[in-house]
């Protein structure tokens, strides 16, 4: 395997995994049928002769299969490199790491933008719900097919949390632990809410068509006001003011100071001038719209539609203890870490107790750590390695499966 | 010569530390071991304050017990779950209302009384919680402790307290003997108590003059109504 110069990590490539054609078609939770489906993945490290050191990366939202390691020709590595590699918290000289791209994504993996066979056409909305638990079994599905029956851990931040625990309440035999990072059992009401808001501004744009905007050059502005309403949220109010003091775009804009008299509307004591300015004077209404830009141009806003709402779905209490999560939980037979943020107001510390102490009064080996962080829920995926999250974070992954048998 | 007599105090604040960490290290083993003899095989066990999770894994491994710890240091539960001891951050102050009544064996809390911010209400939740509970605490009655006030007329520092007034994070002092009537006001039993002295030896004097002479304190209570 040749590496890319300077590069620590070999070049990894994506590979594919079909099942469910007709008339084996993959059953979903709705009752629907889909099929052929197609799951992308990658893996990185060797898988040992009895398959028993094998670990699955669950990915958030909007997410890929790509964790660690270089794509032939890019310079940047994969969304978890930090975490996975020869000597890292996912050591990959020991473990076999697996990390597939999620059912109704459009990264590889059958979604809305994928090609349905019976029309000839994408999908769009006539792609089914698919839910969290669906992702989960047809992970289960990549996994048969490799041959792997145990997990030494099931691993996820945000919705990779929420899959790592679905893993254990549906397939309570094959994951041997979980960790969820940053995460919960059931979104609460206020993140449903943004969720909404989210996809009414998809839904809102003329250019979304319905979701028929496929093979038409569309900057699907509805997908990019999502994306900044979702980054507002993965913020926290502190570490928001931190990065832009309430900053000008403009260096040379002040808003107390600077007179600009060559503005045609002077303000009437002559003293400031204020813009009519409504897109994105303040720096932080920059990065948002920045942030906006770069997502429509590498995620699919039907997928946005049916991953945000699977995650809506999702409750593991009501799915599988009748309401009670103290109920579920008497199902998993994985041994669990819980990791929060405290200034996270997506997934807050408090959701993730909730599922400590459920797991915690059935006499399950739970642990949990709560990071302390002015990044919000964006702090599990911090790219400098020198972050004080970050080396937390790591070390907490190593010293837990250090004592979790291959 | 200024710099010599600097790196003269250098070295026997670096003795008196290791000395005192020493000493600090045999008084956790003791009392580790101590606890180790009164649990039983299997019994379900919450410790409070759990550091690194010593007494925890100690416990795991010779009584095979169902341990959880508690404390709220990031270091010390990375430390628990490099051991494989199943540990919640969290601030014992504020965490224990959802710990249901009699919930575990014994809930113990060793050498955390004296940092915590309402140890009443603590106390009382240990006793709720646990058949019984197991705590120890260093004795501020101690006699050099006595004598460094009396004699000095500053907070006085052993190798078990040895901060300043200023920087301790032992916030409340108490003795053996406010422990006892703590304990004989809130109809909490004391079933055993063990008065450990230097290096955390067992005293042999009778326990009349613990007060005095006991360095740390370690006593197995239990709520009255629960006998």
């Amino acid at each position: 395997m040749e590496k890319p110069p300077g590069n620590p990590q070999p070049v990894v490539k994506p590979q594919f995994f079909t099942f469910g054609g007709p008339p084996n078609e993959f059953i979903l939770e709705s009752g629907q049928k889909i099929g052929p489906v197609t799951i992308a993945y990658e893996t990185y490290g060797e898988l040992n002769k009895d398959k028993t050191n094998a670990i699955l990366i669950l990915h958030a939202l909007s997410g890929d299969a790509h964790v660690a390691g270089y794509h032939e020709g890019d310079n940047k590595p994969g969304w978890w490199d930090l975490m996975v590699g020869p000597g890292k918290a996912m050591d990959t000289n020991k473990y076999f790491v697996l990390c597939s791209n999620v059912l109704g994504s459009c990264y590889g993996s059958t979604g809305p933008s994928s090609v349905n066979p019976k029309t000839g056409k994408p999908y769009g909305l006539s792609f089914p719900v698919v839910t969290i638990s669906d992702m989960v079994k047809a992970q289960k599905a990549l996994l048969d097919s490799i041959g792997i029956s145990q997990l030494v851990t099931v691993i996820g931040g945000s919705m990779g949390g929420m899959q790592a625990i679905e893993w254990t309440l549906q397939f309570p035999d094959v994951p041997k632990s979980a960790i969820v990072i940053a995460s919960c059992a059931a979104l609460s009401d206020q993140e449903i809410a943004f969720d909404t808001v989210g996809r009414n501004a998809i839904k809102a744009d003329t250019e979304w068509e319905n979701g028929e905007y496929y093979g038409r050059d569309k900057k699907l502005k509805g997908l990019a006001i999502a994306r900044m309403i979702g980054h507002i949220t993965y913020l926290s109010e502190e570490g928001m003011a931190e990065k832009f003091k309430r900053r000008l775009q403009s260096g040379e804009k002040n808003l107390s100071y600077k007179i600009r008299y060559e503005k045609e509307v002077p303000c009437t004591t002559g003293s400031t001038v204020f813009d009519k300015d409504f897109e994105r004077e303040f720096a932080v209404e920059s990065y948002l719209a920045y942030q906006g830009e770069k997502f429509v141009k590498r995620f699919d806003a039907n997928s946005y539609l049916y991953i945000t709402k699977a995650m809506d779905y999702y409750d593991a209490a009501a799915k599988w203890g009748g309401g009670s999560l103290k109920q579920a939980m008497k199902r998993t037979k994985a041994e669990f870490l819980l990791i929060s943020f405290t200034s996270d107001m997506l997934f807050s510390p408090d959701q993730s107790k909730a599922i400590v102490e459920a797991l915690r009064v059935n006499n399950k080996d739970v642990s949990y750590i709560e990071i302390d962080s002015k990044h919000g829920h964006d702090a599990f995926l911090l790219e400098k390695k020198t972050m004080n999250e970050n080396k937390i974070l790591s070390q907490a992954i190593k010293n837990f499966l250090l004592h979790s048998r291959v | 010569m200024s710099e010599k007599i600097k790196v003269e105090v250098k070295t026997i604040d670096a003795e008196r530390l290791k000395k005192n960490h020493m000493n600090r290290q045999a008084y956790e083993d003791r009392i580790n071991e101590e606890i180790s003899a009164i649990i039983e095989d299997k019994a379900r066990v919450l410790d409070l304050g759990c550091g690194n999770g010593d007494l925890l894994k100690m416990l795991m491994d010779r009584k095979d017990i169902y341990g959880l710890g508690i404390d709220i240091s990031t270091e010390a539960v990375l430390n628990c779950v490099k051991k494989g001891v199943s540990v919640i951050q969290e601030d014992i102050d504020e965490g224990l209302l959802q710990y249901k009544d009699k919930s575990y064996d014994y809930v113990i809390m060793t050498e955390t009384m004296q940092a915590v911010q309402r140890p009443d209400s603590v106390l009382q939740h240990i006793v709720r919680i646990g058949s019984k509970a197991i705590v120890s605490f260093p004795n501020f009655a101690h006699y050099s402790i006595r004598f460094g006030l009396f004699f000095k007329g500053v907070m006085p520092k052993t190798s078990k307290l040895p901060y300043e007034w200023y920087n301790t994070p032992n916030i409340r002092h108490l003795t053996v003997k406010d422990f006892k009537e703590f304990c004989a006001k809130h109809d909490i039993k004391i079933l055993k108590e063990i008065y450990l002295v230097k290096n955390g030896k067992r005293m042999r004097r009778k326990s009349m003059f613990a007060n005095f002479f006991a360095e740390d304190a370690l006593f197995i209570i239990q709520k009255k109504q629960y006998i």
